[in-house]
């Protein structure tokens, strides 16, 4: 187990703007640490720079607290899976697994041995003597894995190693690094596009846009109080619905459109200095109010239904509201149809709110359906 | 009751029955429309001159080529009994040993060079390709120049650094040696490209990974590159060989087969014996001796050296 730290690192390819800015983080030792964002906001890179296959253009990056910024990849105790999986095509299953261990001049002897202790780990006993061509893509990702393990690394780097797989095989390989990962306490550093990944293997994550960090935590913390509305649209699906509201102070009154109109608790006031504000919701916060008495209230409004998913377990319905498209996401099934009005309420109490010109957050959710399994069980 | 679309299936199948051959031929007759151009020029330029030379060869002919007498295998027996055809053979035999390994080693060693990513890199891929765009008969004449006794530059190069001049293409023992040279340099522009483009398609990403795992230059070389390569490798070593084999232009040119008939290649000395000696037949029969030869490599080639190549 190994810690790794960037410091301020940055890169810049040819003295062009920085396609990495000023990234500080420090991965804990034994951590499955996720770095997620879009395609081209700098994941990879960063996770090359720390593999030592680019350079690092400025800052300073530390393994177990010594710079290695100027080591060669193979000083640097990691070991990495591709994307692509980067099987050498030309050698058997086992010879792929060893070929690390070849090059460090292992014993002929442990090396075998080695290889079958992790050919069992990943059940890949049986394609010993197979090229990669004549496995299937989930086996060539357990050889790539078994690759990556079978070096005995302290710190292993990850680069979308599931985006090649099909959705049922991704969610069993989910678990299964996850569940290596911790027997073997490696120190991981998985890069990933897949919100679903992050929010599912991480202890820690990190989201990433245009080179510059999001938002750094927990996946749980950063799925209730994402730190600015990029973050709160990438994590989470289907993503968390934004519009627009206005603050009026002395009514103590947040509206959205003039049409729907919360009050704002008077503890709250202070906090809040501008006019206007990005507001935010998770799906799963829109109710549908089903009873007459609680629309005697104002926190409610009438929405046409555009578009309905129903998902067996949950029932995702689209509306429009101003210029914004909503999601609502519902348990169970609902009988709705497109171009019916529905009544959604919203609470105050389950609602973002984000400085609409910086982006930061200023409120989070403070009720969020959080079950404690103690606390159900007792 | 048969339901409409069972009707229409049988229906179906009562109309094709009534098709005739040529119905069904159809897809044929289209594919052979398709393939008539290259049959025609194959048939005009190869399959009936191959013909005529396996037809020749059994013949004794006159000075205009045609047949006159017929002798059988005669002229088989008589080539592998006179001197000047065994020792043909051996020339070639050496020129192919001399050319083809070494035309490729320096190939793939310059092609390793002009991977490599640095500035300018372009300018020395396009050197290195460069005689690919050069006749053989501009470059036998360049190379005529250069080897010349007096005035050639390689032997002032020897003489400056105080060497005997060497008589390049007039030795018996050098000549051989000359034209292969000549040869190389020809081919590397071609070979050279092919190779760059192989290894230019292996996966970045198997160097990256052996990168991690510690492995240096030539260990990447041996374990990734050179078997990756293996396909455009056994190609290029197949075309060469055949290449070789088939050697005629800067002979021709730079020692019309001599001194001593020390360079006289099977394929030279085919052309001599039809066009200058006018004994068709006996020629005939050494082009089929040299279709067989280049046949047998070939197939050995791919019986043995397949097995080691390995095909994405």
């Amino acid at each position: 187990m190994k810690n790794v730290e960037l410091f301020n690192v940055s890169k810049s390819y040819e003295k062009q703007k920085e396609v990495i800015s000023d990234i500080s983080v420090s991965i804990e030792p034994g951590e499955f640490f996720v770095l997620v964002g879009p395609s081209g906001c700098g994941k990879s890179t960063i996770l090359r720079m720390i593999a030592g296959l680019e350079d690092i253009t400025k800052g300073s990056l530390r393994i177990d607290g010594n710079e290695v910024n100027l080591l060669p990849p193979s000083k640097r105790d990691i070991s990495m899976v591709f994307q692509n999986y980067a099987l050498y095509p030309h050698l058997n299953v086992e010879e792929n697994i060893v070929f690390g261990l070849d090059v460090k001049k292992v014993k002929k002897f442990e090396r075998k041995e080695r290889c079958m202790e992790v050919a069992e780990m990943l059940g890949l006993t049986d394609y010993l003597k197979r090229k990669p061509r004549h496995l299937s893509g989930g086996q060539r990702q357990r050889v790539a894995l078994a690759r990556a393990i079978v070096n005995q690394a302290p710190i292993c780097l990850m680069d979308e190693p599931l985006s090649n797989l099909d959705a049922k095989l991704r969610a069993h390989m989910r678990s299964e690094i996850r569940q290596i990962q911790r027997k073997l306490k490696i120190t991981m550093i998985y890069v990933t596009h897949d919100q679903v990944e992050a929010m599912t293997m991480g202890d820690r994550i990190m989201i990433l846009n245009e080179g510059k960090i999001q938002q750094v935590g927990k996946p749980i913390d950063v799925y209730n109080a994402p730190a600015n509305p990029f973050v709160a649209q990438f994590i989470g699906s289907p993503p968390m619905n934004l519009a627009t509201a206005n603050i009026n102070l002395s009514k103590q009154e947040l509206s959205i459109g003039g049409r729907l109109k919360l009050s704002i608790p008077s503890n709250d006031l202070q906090s809040y200095q501008e006019d206007t504000v990005t507001l935010g919701i998770r799906p799963e916060y829109l109710k549908i109010v089903n009873s007459i008495n609680t629309k005697s209230t104002n926190n409610y409004l009438d929405v046409k239904v555009e578009h309905v998913e129903v998902l067996g377990n949950e029932t995702i319905v689209s509306f429009q509201l101003d210029t914004y498209r909503w999601q609502a996401k519902w348990n169970g099934q609902w009988n709705v149809d497109v171009g019916d009005i529905v009544p959604i309420a919203i609470n105050y109490e389950s609602i973002c709110l984000f400085n609409s010109a910086s982006g930061h957050l200023i409120k989070g959710p403070t009720q969020v359906e959080n079950h404690i399994i103690h606390e159900v069980t007792v | 009751m048969k339901s409409q679309v069972e009707l229409n299936g049988m229906l179906d199948n009562v109309v094709k029955k009534k098709k005739g051959i040529w119905q069904q031929s159809l897809n044929w007759r289209t594919a052979l429309l398709y393939l008539l151009p290259s049959l025609i020029l194959f048939s005009v330029f190869l399959f009936y001159p191959m013909g005529k030379t396996l037809y020749l060869s059994f013949f004794l002919t006159d000075r205009q080529g045609e047949a006159n007498v017929f002798v059988g295998l005669e002229n088989y027996l008589y080539l592998l009994e006179s001197e000047a055809f065994l020792k043909s053979i051996k020339a070639t035999i050496l020129f192919v040993l001399y050319t083809v390994p070494t035309g490729i080693i320096i190939s793939l060693f310059l092609a390793l060079l002009a991977n490599e990513k640095l500035k300018g890199i372009g300018f020395f891929r396009t050197i290195f390709a460069s005689t690919m765009g050069i006749s053989v008969a501009a470059s036998s004449v360049v190379w005529l120049f250069l080897f010349h006794p007096s005035v050639g530059f390689l032997n002032k190069i020897i003489a400056s650094l105080g060497g005997q001049g060497v008589d390049w293409l007039l030795d018996p023992k050098w000549a051989l040696l000359s034209v292969s040279i000549t040869t190389i340099w020809m081919n590397i522009g071609f070979t050279f490209l092919i190779i760059l483009g192989g290894i230019q398609n292996i996966d970045e990403h198997l160097y990256e990974s052996a990168k991690i795992d510690g492995a240096g230059y030539f260990y990447q070389l041996r374990r990734i590159t050179i078997p990756m390569l293996s396909p455009t490798l056994f190609f290029v070593i197949t075309v060469s060989l055949i290449n070789a084999f088939q050697t005629f232009g800067q002979v021709d040119i730079l020692t019309q087969g001599g001194p001593s008939e020390s360079t006289n290649l099977i394929v030279y000395s085919i052309y001599r014996e039809a066009f200058v000696n006018y004994q068709f037949g006996t020629a005939s029969a050494q082009s089929i001796f040299l279709f067989l030869c280049i046949l047998v490599v070939t197939i050995l080639q791919f019986k043995f050296g397949e097995k080691k190549v390995h095909y994405q």
